[in-house]
């Protein structure tokens, strides 16, 4: 497969996740925001934009424009807006490559949610678009299943796609569990619900919201598809189909990075974390920009001399 | 036996009251030019006969289409040239009509040997013109006029093209004249495009009318992917048994890309751009997952202009640094060869009757329009005074740019091109306006006549081939003489009927 191609494919899969990701923090948050409870309108925005736009001074952040500014706003790259567009964009690259059911199901998305015409008070019309791609990214994530050939290409948006979502989690549980604050039962509905989890965390652990059940839940459960351990596991599952492919790549130093960061998370209990937790986070969010660069440089950008030693 | 001949109809997207078809017929009116369909008011062609009655009410007609049209929305299929702003989907689409026609004798037809007179002594021209310039020695074509050319390519002096093979893929714009004689209007041998148009119009034109295919004898065009791909094969280096093709285009923001990913797909090859590609040594790779592939044949998609920034030194990004040595060095096969808009040029045009003459000692088959060189001092004096008679051209455009078609044009516009012919008299010519022929078009429910002109493809490797179909481009507006997709044509579908 072209290199070009494949990172078109990876970032289109890690926006789309991003999207995706943003959507379910604003449902939830715009849920909780209605209940009067120990955190402010202001702490839970600031939960919100603190965990979708990193580098936004979001101590800053006034209540009315928190949404209208995560769902469309057009300067930094992190709106729901934003995201949806550069996965299309990404997509529109590599039409080819995709399924037709997943290029039309995107370009549909695509002009519902710009065709909404949103205005910075305008709550209803922001949580539609958040509704929208809500619903649209399991059907896209449905279709692409369904109608694709799970090869090289499949493993390139399963990797974009949960490589994301494993930074993703962390950031989200790092503004949850910051030093100082002890959120009540109804924030800590919030942060499930943000992983869509709070469902399964009940059936697992049963309605007993507990900080330390929960980390455990979100980062070291492998059966749940939004937890830390659950991403990497699909992560290295795409990294070795790929490596798997093209037999003489050296891929020592990806699979070093992609072993470290497994057990970082496999073997890991939540007593000996749950103390350290925001610098495990922010170890497993550094480990994945490492392993990215590593793959990026293996398969996508790789410089000429090395591809003639091969 | 083949036979060229026009396909019909095309479709917008306005509601209509329910006429029946042979009424619209019999209000179909001829304004003079040759109509494909009638020779007189109610007078089919005798090859169109037994199609009209298949015609049997707009109303059966109309819901097939309507379905059509969305399906070809959502493939996408608009080709737009820069600077055009793209209509609204539904208006540029279009479709044939089951009053389609039927074989044709005598001056409809082209055979496979008339188009390919053509363009083996188009390919002897360059080759010449690149090499010994015999031909200029001789003083068939003046060298002023080859050497000022703006596709005129000093770069490929003494390049070996591989078999000499310059134009591998061609389209040839044939117009039928008023006596119905079909002429050759212009030769595009640089990157002709819509070849895309042919082959989806004829896949919508299958699923609506089956069974019109099945009583006509309508010729294959389906292996052109095959063909094109076989043609671009042979263009690989020597020892290379199992070459890579690939087809590169400018990206996605062309308005061409829709065709680039279609045929890339059709011929199962590798659709890449400017920077996916690598040269070292003077051998060209792509670079893929899998590390670098070396690549054997490219089917560029983009000018020459942009190929290789080290030679061309336009600062592009489109094409890859070094990909001109490797093609000088015969590392890699190019189709079309570079510099053959030589050969294509409207002044250069004039002369193709005395190329033909000049390598195969032949006479022409098919027939130029007469072309009015400003650069001769008489012929501009002339053509100055009469501009409204008279269709001018840039010599190096495409796409119906820079062109003033005298008759619809106003004072101003005319005073302009006198000055700008003046200015620059190499880079203009002159026709006299020819009345295109026009063929019955289904527009807003009615059947009206519009002009239509035909390109049919033609690829050159080992042999050249000949797909028994083609384009034939639709003046949308009424009236209008342009056909160029890029403003604002339409297309059909175009049979050639077993004999």
């Amino acid at each position: 497969m072209l290199s070009r191609v494949a990172d078109c494919l990876y970032w289109m899969s890690r926006y789309f996740e991003r999207a995706d990701n943003a959507s379910r923090v604003l449902k939830a948050t715009y849920g909780l925001i209605l209940n009067p409870a120990k955190f402010s309108t202001e702490e839970r925005w600031f939960h919100a934009v603190s965990s979708l736009a990193p580098g936004v001074a979001s101590n800053k952040v006034d209540p009315q424009h928190a949404l209208f500014l995560l769902v469309a706003d057009m300067e930094g790259s992190f709106s729901v807006v934003k995201c949806i567009k550069a996965a299309r964009e990404n997509a529109r690259q590599v039409r080819e490559e995709i399924s037709s059911e997943m290029w039309e199901h995107l370009n549909r998305l695509f002009h519902d949610v710009t065709g909404i015409d949103l205005e910075p008070n305008d709550d209803a019309e922001a949580m539609r678009v958040v509704t929208l791609v809500r619903e649209g990214s399991y059907r896209f994530n449905g279709i692409a299943a369904a109608t694709m050939n799970h090869d090289e290409a499949w493993h390139f948006i399963q990797l974009g796609k949960y490589i994301e979502r494993a930074c993703n989690l962390c950031v989200m549980l790092d503004a949850y569990f910051d030093i100082g604050k002890h959120p009540d039962d109804l924030d800590w509905v919030g942060l499930l619900s943000s992983c869509a989890a709070f469902e399964a965390y009940c059936k697992a652990c049963t309605a007993e919201l507990r900080s330390e059940r929960i980390a455990n839940f979100l980062l070291l459960k492998a059966e749940f598809p939004y937890s830390v351990r659950y991403s990497v596991d699909r992560m290295y599952e795409a990294l070795t189909g790929i490596s798997d492919l093209s037999l003489s790549r050296r891929t020592d130093n990806v699979e070093r990075l992609m072993g470290r960061l497994r057990s970082k998370v496999t073997y890991a209990r939540i007593d000996e974390i749950i103390g350290g937790l925001h610098q495990y986070l922010a170890a497993i969010i550094d480990q994945c920009s490492e392993l990215h660069a590593a793959v990026h440089e293996l398969y996508i950008e790789y410089p000429i001399e090395v591809a003639f030693q091969n | 036996m083949l036979a060229w001949v026009g396909g019909v109809t095309m479709i917008t997207e306005t509601d209509t009251t329910d006429r029946s078809g042979a009424e619209a017929l019999y209000r179909y009116e001829l304004n003079g030019a040759y109509d494909e369909m009638f020779s007189a008011v109610d007078h089919p062609r005798k090859q169109y006969r037994p199609r009209r009655t298949s015609l049997s009410s707009i109303k059966a007609l109309r819901s097939p289409f309507m379905g059509t049209t969305r399906a070809r929305s959502e493939s996408f299929l608009t080709i737009c040239s820069p600077g055009s702003s793209r209509p609204p989907n539904g208006k540029r689409l279009s479709a044939a009509s089951p009053a389609q026609p039927a074989p044709e004798s005598g001056a409809g037809r082209v055979a496979a040997q008339q188009t390919a007179q053509r363009i083996t002594a188009l390919n002897l021209f360059l080759k010449d013109v690149y090499h010994e310039g015999k031909i200029i020695e001789d003083g068939v074509v003046p060298g002023s006029i080859v050497y000022t050319c703006k596709h005129y390519r000093r770069e490929m002096r003494n390049v070996k093209v591989p078999r000499d093979v310059y134009i591998t893929v061609v389209g040839t714009d044939l117009i039928r004249n008023p006596e119905g004689n079909f002429v050759v209007l212009e030769d595009n041998l640089r990157v002709p495009s819509g070849v895309s148009y042919m082959l989806t119009s004829r896949r919508v034109m299958k699923q609506i009318f089956p069974s019109l295919f099945q009583k006509c004898g309508v010729r294959p065009i389906e292996q052109y992917s095959q063909a094109l791909l076989s043609t671009l094969r042979s263009f690989a280096p020597e020892g290379r048994p199992e070459p890579t093709v690939v087809l590169l285009t400018p990206g996605s923001y062309n308005s061409a890309y829709f065709e680039h990913t279609y045929l890339a797909r059709q011929m199962g090859i590798e659709l890449v751009e400017g920077r996916d590609l690598v040269v070292h040594d003077n051998i060209v790779y792509m670079r893929t997952t899998f590390g670098l592939q070396r690549v054997d044949v490219i089917y560029r998609r983009i000018d020459d202009d942009y190929l290789d920034p080290l030679v061309f030194g336009t600062g592009s990004t489109l094409g890859a640094v070094g990909l001109f040595n490797a093609y000088r060095a015969g590392n890699v096969g190019l189709a079309n060869a570079l510099g053959t808009g030589v050969a294509d040029d409207k002044a250069i045009y004039a002369f193709v009757p005395k190329i033909i003459r000049y390598y195969l000692d032949q006479d022409p088959i098919l027939e130029n329009v007469e072309t009015l060189l400003m650069s001769d001092r008489g012929q501009r004096d002339h053509v100055c005074q009469k501009l409204e008679e008279y269709v001018v051209k840039a010599v190096g455009e495409s796409g119906g740019y820079g062109m003033l078609i005298g008759p619809h044009s106003s004072e101003q516009q005319r005073s302009e091109f006198r000055q700008k012919i003046y200015a620059e008299p190499r880079n203009y010519i002159a026709q006299p306006t020819i009345n295109l022929s026009t063929a019955p078009c289904l527009v807003d429910g009615i059947i009206e006549p519009r002009h239509v002109d035909l390109r049919p493809y033609i690829l050159y490797g080992e042999e050249i081939t000949i797909v028994p179909g083609g384009l034939t481009r639709v003046a949308l507006r009424k009236g209008s003489l342009v056909v160029n997709s890029s403003q604002g044509g339409g297309s059909k579908d175009t049979w050639v009927l077993q004999n």
